[in-house]
């Protein structure tokens, strides 16, 4: 069959949830009215960093008139987590981070339970802590889980008994010594990456309530609906058809809401809580470090390259500070591991990349997944050796960046990738071989360019559903799984869904999250949707649209090879009639003999890779790590001020192989928003920690990009590779957006004024303190 | 304790009695349940609460709600007119200036307030203008798009009802 032209995919529609987001209409959690007998929660929080719980004594708190519900973890002692099941919903015997839920409270005000909250009185016997994981994964540090390989665990991560070690990916491949050797230059050096937080301007919330028949409803601000529903159902060892999450607009995500943090707390005070609705909802300060945190990481690179830049071997070692728990963290380790040389071919390579336990906040899923983190030392690396060669940044990555069919670092073979035509578009529109002038005195320019790649990281099997239901005037329903955090999900659904069944995007409308009536969907992470999700919609529609086909086909008696639906219209090639679909999808059609064909039309669809291999647990080597990347470079300008340090960047290109940009509009949006998260981790953003204590929860002292820091000038340049598994050949484009920045600013800084920063953020001290170094 | 207020909001008026330590996102959130203002940090930071006071952009989670007596309120709820959206609500979605749409009625009040005061303002202007807004999802960009059209329209007296 031939690829008709699409009508749709391809145009850039608003979104279709805009009119309400701009008038203040559209619902997030805490807008939902519960009515007066909502009971609001808080949750009394360690305030130690490791230490075993001597007593906890809540009866002043529940002697406090008003209070209705006091919980603690000896009353729900189970463990969760996505990959890794070590996180308790309250701790048990042990705190493990400044912040963990100790016990919880619902009260009849906020007030009253927050001052329930400071009744309730802990005993700590406290410990010693590890604050470091180069320090966490050796032999000198206390365990922080002595009962590590006991807990259920997904077969695909390698924990080390003994140790603060929950996994470690190894790769071991080609012959290390042959590529030193084959090396005219090798340089080894350390990078540093803080902890940072996503910062959704909603912060976590949720509502909890059980009926008379023991049927738990949440609503939750969550990425996650179906998983969280799954967690917590494991976690109360209670059926899944007794809990339901309901997910209507969230106020953004950055994969700090994919999962479960505190959802499982506010269910747990809703048990006990005869029926009342509890709220729980998070304070800026609380968002900062008691939900998930982006893990902190320690990379140690080391590269050998021959004079002309190739690239001969790799040994890099990453220690990703996982914090208390690692239950989603495990899995950042695992993708860092398989992506660990950055989009290159390298043919020789030792990577270990370790999760190790420590006493900070728990890391989790962040926009990137660990690419922005590992891309930072790899691209600085490639970068400083090219310099150190005295070859061109951009010349040395085109040589050495991954083309179809060469190895990745796991032994998969490369599918078509425009990373080439990304990395020269970059640097072209930055017109990357012109020295631009300074705007004064005191201020100098640099370029700097940073190549990317990033696959979905998930489980090999994370699946999608989608069911389309038609009404009587033609217009349809589609119903997902998936939540519109912000990125366009509701569109991309809307657009792929009109293409499939050949009506008008206004005829069709998509259904926020709700478990008990959504098909399945994994969770909202991995910059899956539009690829996983996209390709269940078009199986749904392509299945509706055979219903209604093959019923015109059999009342008009013709072949139904020679019928479309074009246009909200089923018209026939071979014999020019049409009928609209309105009443036809419901009721029927009547035949010529007055008897009637068809029914309500409902077309269904699913998609779940099932290509993805195990890889080797020593070797990380086998056919397919997984199921593709997405790959693309940033190139930027940046000028410092002499005086004081000061970072400015001026123009930021982006280009990135999205397969194919089903709404190009919101694919650039993605870059911009990506790009200014990426610029605002690169020059801003650090949750200090001393001694596990934050000391920065709030925007007053953890500053994010305002519009006065976002760059002057932006270009977003869309290259469309079709991937073979993407529907019309798209991939994911959300999370990549940020992985190449703050290393492409390092590089502009460095080729500006020569200062090299290890350590995210670039600050303007930093800069400053390197620039009288020099002196 | 509770104090007895009476001020408009969106042009309506109401008469409440309100707590003393409640703060006018609180009054105007859970009393009045216009929840298009949004709760980002209660502390004055990120502007999601943004409402107009007597037509001056304040942070409503910095405000109690008794010093609204007597006070005219605009907030998100009450920039369209007779159901047509305004210039900045047209700009925005028509130029993807929303993405989560969590700070987006911040951004508008913010955005309705800098052009209520210069109609014409510079880029350097607008983004000043917005310094108290943060967003999280689109980097400004398309917002500060959005405010440049929607003066644009409004000098031009490009009609916002078509």
């Amino acid at each position: 069959m031939a690829i008709k032209k699409t009508t749709i995919v391809g145009q850039s529609f608003p979104r279709v949830e805009s009119n309400a987001k701009v008038m203040g209409a559209a619902q997030y959690v805490d807008d939902m009215q519960f009515g007066p007998n909502l009971l609001h929660g808080r949750l009394k929080r360690s305030t130690v960093p490791h230490a075993m719980i001597k007593r906890i004594d809540v009866s002043k708190a529940r002697a406090l008139p008003g209070v209705r519900v006091v919980v603690t973890g000896q009353d729900y002692p189970g463990l969760t987590g996505l990959y890794l099941s070590d996180r308790p919903t309250f701790a048990v015997d042990r705190v493990r981070w400044v912040g963990e839920p100790v016990a919880g409270v619902a009260a009849d005000t906020p007030e009253l339970a927050e001052r329930a909250c400071e009744l309730i009185e802990v005993e700590y016997e406290e410990l010693p802590g590890v604050f470091d994981p180069e320090f966490g994964a050796s032999g000198a540090a206390p365990l922080l889980h002595p009962d590590l390989m006991d807990y259920a665990a997904v077969p695909f991560i390698f924990r080390q008994p003994g140790t603060n070690i929950s996994n470690w990916f190894k790769v071991r491949k080609g012959d290390m010594e042959a590529g030193w050797a084959e090396a005219a230059h090798i340089y080894e050096h350390t990078y540093r990456v803080p902890h940072v937080q996503h910062v959704p301007l909603e912060t976590h919330v949720a509502v909890a309530q059980v009926d008379g028949n023991g049927k738990i409803t949440l609503w939750s601000a969550s990425q996650s609906p179906f998983a969280q529903r799954n967690l917590i159902a494991k976690s109360l060892n209670i059926s899944h058809s007794k809990l339901r999450v309901i997910t209507p607009y969230i106020g953004g995500g950055f994969g700090a809401k994919a999962g479960v943090s505190m959802e499982g707390a506010c269910v747990v005070m809703a048990l006990n809580a005869k029926g009342r609705p509890v709220k729980l909802a998070m304070s800026r300060a609380e968002e900062f470090h008691t939900t998930f945190v982006r893990q902190g990481l320690v990379a140690k690179i080391k590269m050998g390259m021959t004079a002309d830049g190739r690239i001969t071997a790799m040994q890099n070692t990453y220690y990703w500070d996982g914090g208390a728990y690692t239950e989603y963290g495990v899995n950042i380790t695992r993708a860092a591991g398989y992506s660990s040389t950055g989009p290159y071919f390298v043919p020789n390579v030792h990577a270990d990349s370790l999760c190790v336990y420590t006493n900070h906040p728990v890391g989790g899923a962040m926009r990137g997944f660990g690419m922005p983190e590992i891309h930072w030392a790899i691209e600085q690396h490639i970068d400083r050796m090219a310099t150190q060669l005295h070859l061109d940044p951009v010349q040395v990555r085109l040589l050495n960046c991954l083309k179809e069919g060469q190895e990745t670092v796991t032994g998969m073979i490369m599918h078509p990738t425009g990373l080439s035509q990304c990395i020269a578009k970059a640097a072209e529109a930055l017109d990357w071989e012109t020295p631009s002038k300074p705007s004064g005195t005191g201020k100098r320019r640099g370029k700097g360019i940073a190549a990317m790649w990033k696959a979905p990281a998930m489980p090999p099997n994370p699946g999608s559903s989608s069911t389309i239901r038609f009404n009587e005037d033609g217009t349809c329903l589609v119903n997902i799984g998936g939540v519109d955090m912000g990125q366009g999900a509701l569109t991309i659904a809307a657009q792929l869904a009109a293409e499939g069944l050949g009506i008008p995007i206004e005829d069709v409308r998509v259904n926020t999250v709700d478990t008990d009536y959504s098909p399945y969907e994994w969770q909202t992470v991995a910059s899956r949707l539009t690829w996983s999700m996209g390709n269940a919609i078009l199986r749904a529609a392509d299945e509706a649209k055979t219903q209604i086909i093959q019923m015109v086909a059999e009342v008009w008696g013709e072949d139904p090879q020679d019928l479309d639906i074009i246009d909200g219209n089923v018209v026939s090639y071979a014999t020019e009639e049409s009928v609209p679909l309105k009443n036809i999808v419901v009721y029927g059609m009547q035949k010529p003999d007055g008897t009637w064909a068809g029914g309500p039309v409902v077309g269904k669809g699913r998609f779940m890779p099932t290509y993805v291999t195990p890889l080797d647990a020593e070797t990380g080597q086998g056919p397919r790590a997984v199921v593709h990347f997405t790959t693309g470079a940033q190139a930027v300008e940046v000028e410092i001020d002499e005086e004081t340090g000061e970072v400015q960047v001026l123009k930021l290109v982006s280009a990135y192989d999205v397969g194919k940009a089903i709404n190009p509009d919101m694919v650039r949006t993605q870059m911009e928003g990506g790009a200014v998260q990426g610029l605002s981790t690169a020059l801003l953003e650090s949750i200090i920690l001393r001694n596990g204590q934050p000391m920065n929860p709030s925007f007053t002292d953890y500053r994010i990009a305002t519009a006065v820091d976002a760059p002057v000038e932006m270009v977003n340049i869309i290259v469309e590779v079709p991937q073979d598994d993407g529907p019309y050949g798209a991939r994911g484009i959300g999370e990549h957006a940020m992985v190449p920045t703050a290393p492409a600013i390092a590089n502009a800084v460095r080729a500006a004024v020569g200062v090299e920063i290890d350590s995210m953020p670039i600050t303007s001290e930093k800069v400053w303190k390197g620039m009288k170094g020099q002196e | 304790m509770k104090h007895d207020i009476t001020f408009t909001v969106n042009d309506e008026s109401y008469s409440i009695a309100v707590e003393s330590h409640h703060n006018l996102l609180r009054v105007l959130r859970e009393q009045l349940v216009l929840t298009g203002t949004k709760n980002g940090c209660s502390e004055g930071e990120c502007g999601a609460c943004t409402v107009l006071l007597d037509g001056e952009p304040v942070n409503s989670c910095l405000v109690l709600g008794v010093e609204a007596d007597g006070h005219a309120i605009t907030t998100v709820e009450g920039l369209a007119v007779d159901g047509h959206l305004a210039p900045i609500q047209q700009t925005m979605v028509e130029l993807g200036g929303t993405q989560c749409g969590f700070c987006t009625p911040g951004v508008l009040i913010a955005s309705h307030a800098l052009l209520l005061r210069n109609p014409d303002p510079s880029e350097a202007e607008i983004r000043a203008g917005l310094v108290g807004n943060l967003c999280r999802c689109t980097g400004y960009v398309r917002i500060v798009d959005a405010v440049r059209e929607a003066a644009r329209m409004q000098r031009t007296s490009v009609s916002p009802i078509p």
